[in-house]
């Protein structure tokens, strides 16, 4: 088997696509999920029917209805318009947190697996010491720490999830670093920094956005629990994790829909990139489907 | 010296192995103790103070020496099991996680075994039996379990089976103020009650954990049960089955003596990963039954800004980790059958 990439045509990746959407009915709705998602972050705050933080003393408590569809909260805010709307701030969140430790990760990966001795070596030290660390937990004590700020959770969410892709990256660069692709690059006159960015690492993009798909899901349920303990976001702002938290208040009394709606909404989020990772690891690598 | 023993030496090796973890989660608590925003004496003087007593608290906490002898002061601490005094509480934080630690154990170990005794024979049932509805209903399980957040499984059990059907009792902590607490044995509930014969708070203090233990457990079910599955399917299309069958063993021998202990030692490992997920779901399970473990006190600690109150935890918590994946390898040592023929 050689580990050169091989030039695919667009067309018949394009062709791949459209045949392992229409052979895994899950995948696409997968994307179209995604594709509502989306839509809701960008577009959420200008179509939903009420003010997120506008309170309406005389409808507080009020089950779901034609009216609000999602009931209203405690103070009369409409929590269907909340969850829309708190779909930007909560995918901002972890895709901010993702890209930051796909970055990081990357770089120091591809040091690691390119150049190996003691890099590689206090680089692992690093990552075992993270990961022996419940990371949940770790990601507590970072923005208590670091102070209770949503940027600080965007960055102990980066730091948690940094060591997968780190070690994801460091594997794939270390597999190829002596390939003959790799070798004739060198040998035409290429740097060692350009031949590890622009002909080693490209290899290991496909694996990595399966790696993000996934930890995209991740990265959502760990904000969430971290501003559900009260960490990060603040009320009002509406948040899917604040909502529930708030609204477990009210479920021994009976108003279930101020936690559920806002817990239902988290979970499709996070059911739509794991279904997303699936697919794309589908795609991205035929052999590994279960 | 230890060759004629090479399970022996395959166990001592591995626990010293766990040293430089320790001292690496020693070195990172120690940095979040440091890295307090601002200045950690300004904060630990209070919010009255005045320069003078802000400059008293930098000496009297060694803020003032250099970082390594700073290191050194925190070592010697800890090895005295000083971890500071919580602000909100006013008692050690090392008393205080001692005295909520058996709830979160108790709570997590229950949650882990409940885990592993659905999760173990799913994955095996849904391995020999694919195609069939189990092998379907592990699938829905396993897609579900990781993505539902624990603390909204959590408030949906308090809402069907508190609310709505009623027979679950109301989600306040360990055991309900009609029963008296078993005396302090070992600090779990259920055994200390075992212990004294009382049954009756047995029975009360197990109906409190039913429901926070299988809500973790529902979290900690999907990885155990994808991966005996997939441990299953491999061991079970390998060469050596292959032969096992061809060499006339029944099928339950090939099953469970064969297939099932190889297929044991990939779900002894991924039981780490799962360990470190628990631990971080604890937190949010105690937080939605009020259940007076460490990770409650830490919430509570971190809404008041109670540091030293959340590193002692967060170090707890680390330690506690890194002795039961500890604990997972010397298992794994004793399951598998190569080591003690040629042990690295």
């Amino acid at each position: 088997m050689t580990d050169a990439p091989l030039p695919t045509p667009r067309s018949s990746g394009w062709t791949h696509l459209v045949f392992v959407l229409r052979d895994n009915p899950v995948t696409l709705l997968a994307f179209t999920l995604f594709a509502f998602l989306i839509f809701c972050a960008v577009l959420g705050p200008s179509v939903v029917p009420y003010d997120p933080l506008e309170t309406n003393a005389s409808k507080s408590l009020q089950p779901p209805s034609w009216e609000h569809w999602f009931g209203t909260d405690q103070i009369g805010r409409d929590v269907f318009s909340r969850v829309i709307v708190a779909t930007r701030l909560d995918l901002s969140i972890s895709v901010a947190a993702v890209a930051l430790s796909f970055v990081v990760g990357s770089v120091l990966g591809g040091i690691a697996g390119y150049w190996g001795g003691w890099l590689d070596a206090v680089l692992n030290r690093c990552l075992d010491t993270i990961m022996a660390f419940p990371l949940f937990v770790l990601a507590m004590g970072i923005v208590a720490a670091l102070g209770n700020t949503i940027e600080n959770i965007i960055y102990a969410t980066a730091i948690i999830n940094m060591p997968f892709y780190a070690r994801l990256v460091r594997a794939e660069v270390n597999i190829r670093r002596d390939a003959g692709f790799a070798r004739a690059a060198k040998l035409s006159g290429n740097s060692d920094l350009r031949v590890l960015a622009c002909h080693i690492f490209p290899n290991a993009l496909p694996p990595m956005m399966v790696q993000v798909s996934l930890n995209l899901g991740w990265a959502i349920l760990n904000a969430a629990g971290l501003s559900f303990i009260g960490l990060g976001v603040r009320p009002p702002t509406p948040e899917w994790g604040i909502m529930v938290a708030e609204g477990a208040n009210f479920i021994v009394s009976g108003e279930w829909w101020l936690a559920v709606f806002p817990g239902l909404w988290l979970m499709l989020a996070v059911f739509t990139f794991n279904l997303l990772g699936d697919g794309l690891r589908d795609i991205v690598d035929p052999r590994k489907r279960s | 010296m230890l060759a004629p023993y090479p399970r022996l030496r395959a166990v001592l090796l591995r626990c010293a192995q766990a040293i430089p973890v320790v001292i690496g989660v020693v070195v990172i608590s120690f940095l979040l103790t440091r890295a307090l925003p601002g200045d950690p004496a300004v904060y630990f003087a209070g919010i009255m103070a005045d320069e003078a007593s802000i400059e008293e608290t930098r000496i009297a906490m060694g803020l003032d020496k250099p970082l390594p002898q700073q290191f050194l002061i925190y070592v010697g601490e800890l090895l005295r099991g000083d971890l500071g005094m919580s602000l909100s509480s006013g008692r050690p934080v090392a008393t205080d996680l001692a005295n909520r630690l058996p709830a979160s154990l108790e709570l997590t170990l229950t949650a882990l075994l409940l885990a592993c005794a659905i999760a173990i024979p799913m994955g095996v049932m849904a391995a020999t039996r694919s195609g069939t509805w189990i092998d379907h209903l592990c699938r829905v399980v396993v897609t579900a379990g990781v993505s539902l957040p624990t603390f909204f499984t959590g408030i949906l059990l308090i809402f069907v089976f508190y609310y709505l059907l009623g027979i679950a009792p109301a989600p306040l902590g360990r055991l309900d103020f009609i029963y008296i607490e078993p005396d302090h044995v070992t600090g779990f509930y259920l055994i200390d009650a075992a212990l004294m014969g009382d049954w009756e708070t047995w029975r009360g203090a197990a109906k409190q954990l039913i429901l926070p233990a299988g809500t973790l457990a529902l979290f900690t079910l999907a990885p155990i049960a994808r991966m005996t599955r997939a441990a299953m399917l491999t061991a079970l299309s390998s060469d050596f089955i292959r032969t096992a069958r061809a060499a006339g063993l029944s099928g339950r021998k090939v099953l469970y003596a064969y297939a099932f202990r190889n297929a044991l030692l990939p779900v002894v490992t991924t039981l780490g990963m799962v360990f470190s997920f628990a631990l971080g779901a604890n937190v949010l399970v105690e937080k939605v039954f009020a259940w007076p473990g460490i990770g409650s006190y830490a919430v509570e600690a971190l809404v008041v800004s109670d540091y030293a109150a959340v590193q002692g935890f967060v170090l707890a918590m680390a330690l506690l980790f890194v002795l039961l994946n500890l604990v997972i390898d010397l298992l794994y040592t004793a399951i598998d059958p190569r080591i003690g023929f040629d042990a690295k």
